[in-house]
Formats: C-alpha cells, structure tokens, sequence
C-alpha cells in the first residue's frame, strides 16, 4: 500500500535508467536530503558532530570505496587502513606546501594520489585471487603504515612523528582545525559525500560498473567476452582508493585533525571495521555502504550508553564486553542474513508494497 | 672462520628458529583449511586464549572475577594458589576442545555452504568475540607464563662457537636463545605425530579422505561434523603450544594475537593446503626477514622491516607462483 509501484508508468527510456525510478523512492530521498542539508546544519552540536555524524559520513565514503572493489568487482581487499593513511598524509604534505590552496582541491589530489598508489597494489590482483589477494592487500597496509611511521620526511621531521592540520577556510568558514564549527565540517563531509556517492552510483551503473561486476562473477568468462581484466581490475582499484584516499583525508584533516599512523590507520581499527561495514551492509550495494556504516559508527557509542551509564561498569570492562559483543552480533549476523542490512531493507519494501492488506 | 661468515650463519640459525615459532601458528591455519576450507583468522586469538587459561589455572584464578568483582562488589580472585603444569596443561587441553565443540556447534554449523569470504568473516568475529571473552575471563593485564621451559642465551654453544673465529679478532661467540631450541624440538615432535597420526590411524584417514573432498567423505559414511571438531580441537592444541612459546618468550597479552598477522605471509609463501608448505614457508620466512633486518634494514636507517618485509616477500613469490610453493594447482573452468 504504502510503497506500491502499480499506475507509475515510464513513457522514455530516461525516466526508466533513472536512478530512483519510483515516486516513492524520489520522495523519501528528496526528504532525506531536505533534512540532512536544511535541518541538521541548524540542530546539530559538537557532540552529534564528533560522536556520530562527521564519522558516519567519512565512513560511508571508505564504505563505497571498499565496496566498489569488494562488493562490485569481487576483489577482497584488508588495505583500506594502508590507503586512508595515503589519503591523510598527501593532504598533510600539499598542506605544508601550498599554504594557499583550497582544501576541496587539496582533498581531491588527495584522492588521486591513493588512487595511483591503489593501481600499485592492485596490480598482484592480476596473478592472483581470493585469500591470497587479501593476503597480499595486507602487505600494502603494514608497508604504507611502516613507510609513514618510519620516514621522518612524511612527517616532516616532527618530534612525536603526529601530524596536525592547519585551518582551512571554505568561503570563509573554517572547516578544519579547532576552530571548525560544526555544521561547517559536517556540510563540508556531506558535500563530499553526496557528490561521490552520486558519482559512484553512475559509474556503478554504466559501462564500467558493469565489467566491474561480470569480472567479479566470473573472470575467465568475462574475458572471454571481452572484458579486458587488466583495465577492468586497475580501474576497481584505482576508483576504490581514490574514494577511500578522500575518506582518509577527510578522517585526517576535518574529523580528527591529529594523527599518529599506527593508532589511526591500524588494521584493527580500519580496514576491519570498514570491511565489516559492507558486509552487515551488504556486498554489492550503494545503501548497503550507507547503512552499514551508520550500524559499526552507532554500535560502539550505543553498547558503550548502556553497559558504562545504565549499567555503571569501568571503562576497561565496558571495552571488552563490547569487543566481545561485537564479535558475537558479527557473527549472528553473518548467520541469520549474510545478504546483509540492504537485503533486510528490500525485504521490507517487499513487505511494505502489501501493508496492510495481504491480497 | 671469518667474524662475517660466523655472524651469518648466527642469523640463519636464529631466522629458523623464529621461523618455526611461525610454523606452528601456521599449521592450525593449513589443518583448518584443509578440512573445512575455512580460513581461520582466529588462529592468533586461539593462542593466545590458550596462554591465558593456562596461566589461569596455573595461578588458580577464578574465572571472570574482576567482572563479578565490579558488578556486585565481592572480592572473588584465587582458588588456589598454584596448580602443576602438567595437570593445568590436560586442563587447557579440554578447554581447548570444548571450544571447538562448541564453534562447531554455534557458528560452523550454521554456516554451511556460504561464500569463503563470509566464513573468514565469522572467523574475524569469533576472533573478537574470544579476545573479549578471554580479557573478561582472566583479566587484560600481562602475564608471565612459565611452565619449565627453560629460557635465556646458550651458554654451551656461545663457549663451543667462540674459538671457531680466527685469532686476535673481536668474537663472542654465537647467541641462540634456549627457548627456540626447545621449540623446535617440540614443533618437530607434534609434526611427527601428527604426520603418523593422520597416517596410520582410522580417524587420522577420515581427516584426509575430507580435506581431500567434502562429499565423497560423506558419501561414505564419514561424519563431518565430528571431523571438523576434531579439526579445531587439534588445531586448539596447536594454538595452545604455540601459545605456550610465544607467551613464554613476551609474556601472555594481546600483543599474542597479532601473531596470526605474521603467519599469513608463511602461509602465501608455503600454499594453503600444504602442512610441508606451512613448516618450510615459516623456515623461509623467519630466515628472510632477520637477514633482512641486518642486510638490507641498515640502508633504510629507520629498521622495524619485520613488520612488512616478510609480505613484500611473500608478494613477489606470489608472482611467480600464484599457489604457493606447495599449493594444490589451481585450475579454473568456465
């Protein structure tokens, strides 16, 4: 009832490739945006902005990254963390050596770098497969983070090896360093977001996105074809670190300003919790990245509200009983629907096209 | 003998030595593969939740009692305050098995006939779920572990060695650490047994008719489930030893775990279903990464290559030989 498709017709082959070709969808996304862009900005406060919504954003944007690769062209890839720091350390570096640049551009030459870094380490991907792919993504993200921690130039000689952001103003506002106001970092990530996610989504659906998924499926068929696998797999690689580059950027110079290699970009604080992301989101899926995101973004800071404030346990204990939680919900998870939350969410339009009248 | 020769063949013999610590992680990852086709990523936390029960029922900890402590303000910690090692190792044993059962019961079962990349996943979750449950347990401090291993530099081999140098020159002698040796005797003699085990006894078949084909195995009349049990049991029991040296040398803490990140590259580097393949890709690799360390670390002035070279290493192997050295050949069909 709610969500019916019946008596939309489609009259051109434009409004039928539209990318939401029901009147529901454009509603409920128009609103969305309508609420992120004219509602948040006015609500929000430092809290909302640290906790959650700055890092749920620059999260979905590793989530497509990864997912473009992963979940569209089938190469599993435990990286992300390696190729973050890319992205966070050739902002550090343009920063210091055009003081006068704009930050978007800085971010985006961010992106371009990781993304050539990516076809470096995506070229294994063309000799080898499945576990000893991610095997070898590992070799990239314990390089990149030793290359970082280890050579002073990278960090321009600094004494405790961190790197800090200088502030940046974008029509003059600042959106990093401390004194960033909120809605000014949170629109900045958003901006970002919206017109990469968009673009992502095209690419998905166009030519490219298309070989993507028939190497994924099955390689030797797809070249077979004629997929040409090299620039099929370099080009995954190359647009998935350049998503990722942008979202190590934004972690470094808006969301956390101070980094240290080894802590920020650690494979168990990235690229797990990324790979996490599209999985309980769901392989393959543009929304899967969104929800799947905003699920390992909230999970912490919700178990965390329970067990330290309702429950009033130490923060020791509430850290491993969350570790272990968090173990256990992955692997239910995995058992009850591997397909992941974006399957839920189709299940539930399948629902809903009938609510409340079954017939 | 020239001091440069002598120094070389110290680092090669302490590069086998630690290759073999990465051997015996390696080989729980290979028997598990192998078996089940489940790529293991809890291997790491196996150890090192080994290590900690061990320490646990050595010192008589009561389980869980920092939590029950903190939650209803008892003052729960020992039982007793010491147990043998030999009994507190029988002990660790069954823990060890019980957990297999029960990952049997609770996760593997139902998770039958899934994509590779999902099982990996349940297993990088059960590896958090165990790290969790293993700080709960006996608490997140660093332990000292010792069950009579004796440890420290040798001082026969340092005296043996010191006069192989030519005369005059500056030369100690050669520094291998007990420990080591100890492990390699204790790695040689489970890979023996292991080997007749799944030679010559009846279950020890049921293992390699499953590893070799799932369906033919139950086709005739070969339990799945209790092969996968036995699986993880053994390779619990591998963890355990391997735990039982790495936590012996560093202390048990949750440093232990990341141990499996230094197996993945010997497992590359030797095939993932070859055991041959997980002893001598962790030989090579413990020997490329000191020599590396003392050869080529020099130029970069910044040392800690141990942390990537042994991928990088792995990596440009894979190059050649996308299987491994000893991997079944991969054949793709359309």
């Amino acid at each position: 009832m709610i969500y019916k498709e019946t008596g939309q017709y489609k009259s051109s082959y434009k409004s039928d490739h539209a990318i939401f070709p029901l009147i529901q969808d454009k509603i409920a996304f128009s609103t969305l945006m309508f609420i992120a862009f004219l509602v948040i900005p006015f609500v929000i406060n430092s809290y909302w902005e640290k906790a959650i919504l700055v890092p749920f954003l620059i999260f979905s944007l590793a989530a497509i990254g990864l997912n473009i690769l992963t979940g569209y062209c089938g190469q599993v890839s435990l990286g992300t963390g390696g190729f973050m720091a890319v992205g966070a350390f050739s902002t550090y570096k343009i920063m210091t050596y055009f003081p006068d640049m704009n930050i978007m551009i800085i971010i985006l030459i961010s992106g371009l770098i990781t993304a050539g870094v990516g076809i470096l380490f995506g070229l294994p991907s063309l000799r080898i497969k499945g576990f000893y792919l991610a095997v070898a993504t590992l070799a990239a993200q314990f390089f990149l983070v030793w290359l970082f921690n280890k050579v002073p130039w990278f960090y321009n000689y600094s004494d405790t090896g961190q790197i800090t952001v200088s502030e940046r103003l974008m029509f003059g506002i600042p959106v990093t360093g401390a004194s960033a106001p909120p809605y000014a970092t949170y629109l900045f990530c958003l901006v970002l977001v919206v017109l990469l996610g968009f673009a992502a989504k095209n690419l998905i659906r166009s030519k490219i996105g298309r070989s993507w998924m028939a190497i994924r499926d099955m390689d030797i068929a797809a070249e077979i074809i004629g997929v040409p696998p090299l620039k099929t797999k370099l080009s995954a690689f190359a647009i998935s670190s350049f998503y990722i580059g942008v979202a190590g950027a934004l972690y470094f110079a808006v969301f956390l300003g101070a980094i240290e290699v080894t802590e920020s970009f650690d494979i168990m604080t990235i690229s797990f919790p990324v790979l996490f992301m599209i999985i309980i989101g769901g392989l393959g899926s543009m929304l899967g990245s969104f929800l799947g995101a905003a699920f390992i973004v909230t999970l912490p800071i919700g178990l965390k509200f329970v067990m330290v404030d309702m429950v009033g346990m130490s923060a020791v204990t509430a850290k491993h009983f969350e570790i272990t939680i968090w173990g256990l919900l992955m692997i239910i998870f995995l058992i009850v629907e591997p397909h992941g939350l974006a399957r839920l969410w189709s299940i539930a339009k399948e629902k809903l096209r009938r609510w409340p009248f079954p017939y | 003998m020239s001091v440069e020769l002598l120094n070389f063949i110290e680092t090669v013999l302490n590069g086998l030595m630690s290759g073999v610590m990465y051997s015996l992680v390696a080989l729980g990852f290979v028997l598990i593969f192998k078996a089940s086709g489940v790529f293991n990523f809890a291997q790491g936390v196996f150890a090192l939740f080994a290590a900690l029960t061990l320490v646990g029922y050595q010192t008589g900890q009561v389980p869980f009692a920092h939590v029950i402590n903190e939650l209803f303000g008892t003052n729960y910690h020992n039982w007793y305050a010491s147990m043998p090692n030999f009994l507190a190792i029988i002990l660790t044993m069954i823990t060890m098995i019980a957990l297999a059962w029960i990952i049997e019961r609770l996760v593997l079962k139902h998770l039958v006939n899934q994509d590779p990349i999902i099982l990996f996943m349940a297993t990088i979750g059960l590896a958090f779920a165990l790290e969790g449950v293993g700080d709960l347990m006996w608490g997140s401090d660093v332990k000292v572990l010792d069950v009579g291993i004796p440890s420290g530099g040798s001082v026969w081999l340092e005296e043996a060695t010191i006069g192989l140098a030519a005369e005059g020159s500056d030369y100690y002698g050669m520094y291998i650490d007990v420990l080591n040796v100890w492990a390699t005797v204790i790695a040689v003699i489970l890979v023996i047994t292991l080997a007749l085990f799944s030679q010559y006894t009846k279950t020890g078949r049921a293992l390699r008719a499953v590893a070799d084909d799932h369906q033919a195995a139950l086709s005739v009349g070969i339990s799945l489930r209790t092969i996968w049990i036995l699986v993880w049991a053994i390779s619990g029991f591998i963890a355990m030893v391997a735990g039982i040296m790495w936590g012996t040398e560093s202390g048990v803490q949750f440093s232990l775990s990341l141990i499996a990140l230094k197996a993945l590259p010997v497992l590359i580097l030797g095939g993932f279903t070859s055991i041959p393949g997980a002893i001598i890709g962790g030989l090579l690799i413990g020997v490329g990464e000191k020599l590396a360390e003392i050869y080529i670390g020099g130029y970069f002035e910044t040392g800690a290559l141990e942390n990537w070279f042994a991928y990088v290493m792995a990596l440009v192997f894979l190059l050649f030989r996308p299987q491994g050295l000893f991997g079944d050949k991969i054949i793709e069909r359309v």
